[in-house]
């Protein structure tokens, strides 16, 4: 691993974290080191960011908290998304495919 | 959906912090925990683990602080925050705030009460349907005309009225109007209330519902009606019949006459003409049996009626005054009244109508209180500059005491946009209180101005509102002075490193110094107006004065005027002037008269009597006559009122009925007429319609001013009441009394009710009705007095800032000359001589300006020009003593400074 951890894309994170969630339900710091492991290692997201978004996404009602209990029996608020936050992904998602392949062929076009 | 979320769970942090907290915390240290478990997972210490992830992570304080000012809450809450701060940092600092409260106070406050004011007699429109449609009719340029006047708008006759209601075509509904007084009391002492004649179609016109009832139609309105239905204001509902509904049906006398009231109008309705209201609204057709023989309706010269009307849809004003014009000959032709001569009737014929727009009421209160108020208002203007020069020095002042902390808080590391923050919600603080105050004293400013200018005759009424508009603007310039001078010094001393700050704010930095510069500009240009508002207010004072204190060339003290009316008896015309006279002897047996005589004209009460004059024998006729005024009066009229009677003699009982006319004139009549200082013997002629009357001069008497105090004194005839052939149902008696006028007016009610007690009886004194005449007079001058005050004390506020300020700042520089040897009387000639250069540019300058601005209140002034040296030098001297005083006190305590305990500080 010769790059250093990058900065994310600005305004991906909330996207990435929706993303995260559409699996399973998932604590704060299951997230964290679940967006490191499927960048492989790229993205490296530090605790007031991400903390920050699930206040944001939580109060935009995309996503939902509640307490739980961990598989080593610690207690953590697991975060799920919501039908709205579902239907947010989708969109962004869509959105972010046509966007990437419009940079993609400005980047390529010679 | 989302943002309701966003709000509740907003709040539930704002609220229930701690527990919103603690849940942050949890979640936050499980983090690390965990994210710290999977460092030892791979043999990390406990330790090392929790300090990678810090370093990984960021630390678990910053992360907290982050999230916590993401949410809209953090900043309610660092704003309340401010507030506090702001509101503890003001309660410290007493004398600023006061002063800086004040000032904004006073300036909000005053510019909105007078605003207000003008707003209510000139901008407003209407309170009825569709305003903009109501014009007026009148006569284009009437100028001179002949006949009785009656109302404060005689406009037009009742002829008139009836051929424009038949010819016009421009209005959809038409009426006439004219204001008056009812006498409602039953018997006895006259209780005269606001009454209007209204034609029937007055509140159909309008557009106005009634309250109770119904309101007057063209139904009530027939010619000969009598004494029928009349309707009353809702005010008068209210303070007459305690608001009760079975008002209906009910009867009212008008002059002796019985009234059904049928309705009341509605609150808001206070009537056409602004700045007045009224109280019985009768149809015009009732006028003859409560006038009787006085009655205008009847005769063809007695202008007393205004008209008004909705124009068509369609028709503009300038069509409706033309078509008004097209009809005007032949409408003057069948108006002309018949006693008319000659010249009158000319006059008269030539006469066109024409339509003027309405939409604002008409108000005789515009033509003397229009100007008056527009000068206040610049006047309220000046005092609000100065106020806000006032705070925008004491703002300077206080910024540059506050470097020093601003510079530690950024030592200590406060965020720079935070610190502007806290200063601005303190500048806003500040301002709205001041706007507040301010407004609440506008509200009762308004007031007190509306009651300072009604008199016992002349009640006024003013729907005063709050005006939003002016309230916004003021409290504008108030906030942005705030803001300005608040936060620019603020500003530049947080972008100034802190270290520079602290290194030199002991000493004052150079930025300091042109601030002062800045603070010198702000006192010289209030010392320059206060100085222009000080000049405007003495010269009002003093205009008051030559007033109050002029020579009318009669008495005014201790004269009571008794009018007593006896129409109710109905005398035939011979045997009234025994019955006037036999009333007169009564009085002046009254023990305490001195003197008393009758009179048809009180001087000064603003009533007149004009004839034409013939001078000569023959009475040769010269264009268009000269006129003199008449006043019809009894023997000692002249002893009564001390009026000196300079040759000849006074009216005595053999001039009747049947001997030679003869006259009385005055010095200005002398002058004018005779060319000559004795005209004891002369003759003249006096027109009455279409005849004349030979009169000859038996007396001269001194020159007295006859309808207004400001006037030149005018050529005055006095003819005898036992030669006057036409001899009124009333008595107006002029007593002069050793005693107070409450004992003599006990002792002639007695003595009219021993003669008859059914007729009606009215005083006033004649000084009340002067003074009530010099209303305006009063008004502009306490006024100005008091806003004068205003400016004086802020700017002396100002002026002794400064000077402290600068006695802080050279506090080094005065210890080190004191240490040297300096006497402390050269320490404050030091300190005097630099406020004396302050002084002297504002006097300079104000001097300027009040010599420019005097120019508008020219018209105001009485006996004095706006340039009047006496005026000018009294402010001049006044503000130097107050300027001087101000500075000197912060002159002596420099010249009392230990240089010891100054040197060491350093």
């Amino acid at each position: 691993m010769t790059d250093k951890p990058s900065d994310l894309v600005q305004g991906t994170l909330d996207m990435l974290i929706l993303k995260t969630l559409a699996l399973e339900p998932m604590h704060g710091y299951g997230i964290a080191v679940r967006l490191e492991q499927m960048s492989q290692g790229v993205f490296r997201v530090n605790a007031g960011s991400l903390f920050v978004a699930f206040q944001r996404l939580e109060r935009a009602g995309l996503i939902k908290g509640e307490w739980k209990a961990t598989e080593n029996s610690r207690r953590a608020k697991y975060y799920a998304l919501t039908n709205q936050g579902r239907k947010r992904l989708n969109t962004e998602t869509r959105q972010w495919g046509r966007q990437v392949a419009a940079i993609s062929r400005i980047l390529e076009a010679s | 959906m989302s943002m309701l979320r966003s709000i509740t769970s907003g709040l539930r942090s704002l609220f229930r912090k701690e527990r919103a907290g603690q849940e942050l915390d949890e979640e936050l240290n499980g983090f690390i925990e965990m994210a710290a478990e999977e460092k030892m997972k791979e043999g990390a210490s406990r330790k090392d683990a929790l300090r990678e992830v810090r370093l990984e992570r960021g630390s678990l304080e910053v992360t907290k602080d982050e999230v916590r000012t993401a949410g809209w809450e953090s900043l309610v809450e660092t704003l309340w925050r401010d507030l506090r701060y702001s509101t503890r940092q003001l309660r410290a600092n007493p004398l600023f705030t006061a002063a800086a409260l004040l000032s904004l106070a006073l300036g909000i406050g005053a510019n909105t009460a007078v605003f207000q004011l003008i707003d209510a007699v000139r901008l407003r429109t209407l309170p009825v349907k569709n305003p903009q449609e109501i014009a007026k009719v009148a006569i284009d340029h009437r100028g001179g005309a002949t006949g009785s006047f009656a109302s404060r708008y005689p406009d037009l006759t009742f002829v008139m009225w009836e051929q424009i209601r038949k010819q016009q075509r421009g209005f959809s509904k038409i009426f006439a109007w004219g204001p008056t007084v009812f006498n409602i009391a039953p018997g006895g002492e006259v209780r005269n209330v606001q009454g209007l004649w209204v034609s029937g179609e007055f509140f159909e016109t309008l557009g106005v519902q009634p309250a109770l009832g119904r309101l007057l139609n063209p139904a009530d309105d027939q010619p000969g009606c009598g004494s029928g239905a009349v309707a009353i204001s809702y005010s008068f509902w209210q303070h007459e019949f305690g608001g009760e509904r079975s008002v209906v049906d009910r009867t009212l006398t008008i002059n002796r006459r019985p009234f059904r009231i049928i309705g009341v109008a509605p609150p808001d309705f206070s009537g056409v003409e602004v700045g007045r209201y009224f109280d019985i609204a009768a149809p015009l057709c009732s006028e003859p049996s409560v006038d009787q023989e006085y009655s205008l309706l009847k005769s063809r010269s007695g202008w007393w009626l205004s008209v008004m009307g909705r124009l068509k849809h369609g028709w503009s004003i300038e069509r409706a005054s033309a078509q008004l014009r097209g009809i005007s000959p032949g409408l003057f032709e069948a108006a002309l009244p018949p006693e008319f001569n000659p010249s009158n009737a000319k006059h008269f014929l030539h006469y066109e109508l024409g339509a003027l727009a309405a939409d604002s009421g008409i108000s005789d209160l515009r033509k003397d209180y229009e100007k008056p108020l527009w000068l206040l208002l610049g006047l309220a203007g000046l005092v609000l500059l100065i106020a806000s020069a006032n705070l925008a020095n004491l703002m300077l002042a206080r910024a540059s005491t506050r470097e020093r902390e601003i510079g530690v808080r950024l030592a200590l590391g406060a965020g720079r946009g935070r610190l502007v923050r806290q200063l601005l919600a303190e500048s806003l603080l500040l301002a709205l209180i001041g706007a507040a105050l301010g407004a609440l004293l506008a509200r009762n400013l308004s007031q007190v101005l509306v009651a300072s200018l009604s008199t016992q005759h002349d009640p006024l009424f003013v729907e005063l509102g709050t005006d939003w508009r002016m309230l916004g603007f003021t409290m504008g310039l108030a906030v942005l002075t705030c803001v300005l001078f608040g936060l620019a010094p603020a500003l530049r001393a947080a972008r100034v490193s802190p270290g520079v700050v602290l290194k030199e704010s002991a000493r004052g930095t150079t930025s300091g110094r042109l601030r002062f510069g800045l603070r010198r500009v702000l006192v010289v240009s209030q010392i320059a107006l206060s100085l222009t508002l000080l000049v405007g207010a003495l010269l009002f004072a003093r205009s008051l004065n030559n007033l109050a204190g002029l020579d009318a060339g009669f008495r005014q003290n201790g004269i009571l005027v008794a009018d007593i009316d006896f129409t109710p008896l109905n005398l035939p015309k011979e045997a009234r002037t025994a019955f006037a006279d036999n009333l007169l002897q009564r009085v002046r047996a009254i023990p305490g008269v001195e003197a008393a005589a009758l009179a048809s004209i009180v001087p000064l009460s603003g009533d007149g009597i004009g004839h034409d004059i013939l001078w000569g024998e023959t009475g040769e006729e010269a264009g268009d006559a000269p006129v003199a005024a008449f006043n019809i009066v009894s023997p000692h009229y002249f002893d009564t009122l001390q009026t000196k009677i300079l040759s000849g003699r006074d009216f005595d009982d053999h001039d009747r009925a049947g001997s030679p006319n003869v006259a009385i004139v005055n010095e200005a009549f002398a002058k004018q007429f005779a060319k000559s200082a004795s005209p004891v013997g002369m003759k003249f002629r006096v027109r009455r319609m279409k005849t004349t009357l030979l009169y000859e001069i038996i007396g001269l008497v001194r020159n007295t001013k006859y309808s207004d105090l400001r006037e030149e004194f005018p050529p005055i005839v006095y003819t005898v009441k036992a030669q006057y052939g036409n001899p009124g149902t009333d008595a107006q008696i002029l007593v002069r009394s050793r005693d107070g006028l409450i004992g003599i007016t006990a002792a002639i009610k007695n003595t009219a009710t021993e003669v008859n007690p059914n007729m009606d009886l009215a005083f006033s004194s004649l000084r009340t009705t002067i003074a009530d005449g010099l209303v305006r007079d009063h008004l502009m001058a306490s006024l100005s007095g008091f806003f004068a005050a205003l400016a004086l004390l802020l700017a002396v506020v100002g002026l002794y800032g400064v000077m402290s300020y600068m006695v802080a700042q050279r506090r080094n520089e005065i210890a080190i000359r004191m240490a040297l040897g300096a006497e402390p009387a050269s320490i404050v000639k030091l300190v005097m001589r630099e406020s004396g250069t302050l002084l002297l540019a504002g006097v300079v300058t104000g001097t300027a300006a009040a010599l420019a601005g005097g120019r508008a209140a020219t018209a105001m002034l009485f006996g004095l020009k706006p340039s009047d040296p006496v005026t000018l030098g009294t402010a001049l001297l006044s503000l130097s003593f107050v300027a001087a005083l101000a500075s000197l006190l912060p002159a002596r305590r420099a010249s009392r400074n230990d240089p010891m305990m100054a040197l060491r500080d350093e």
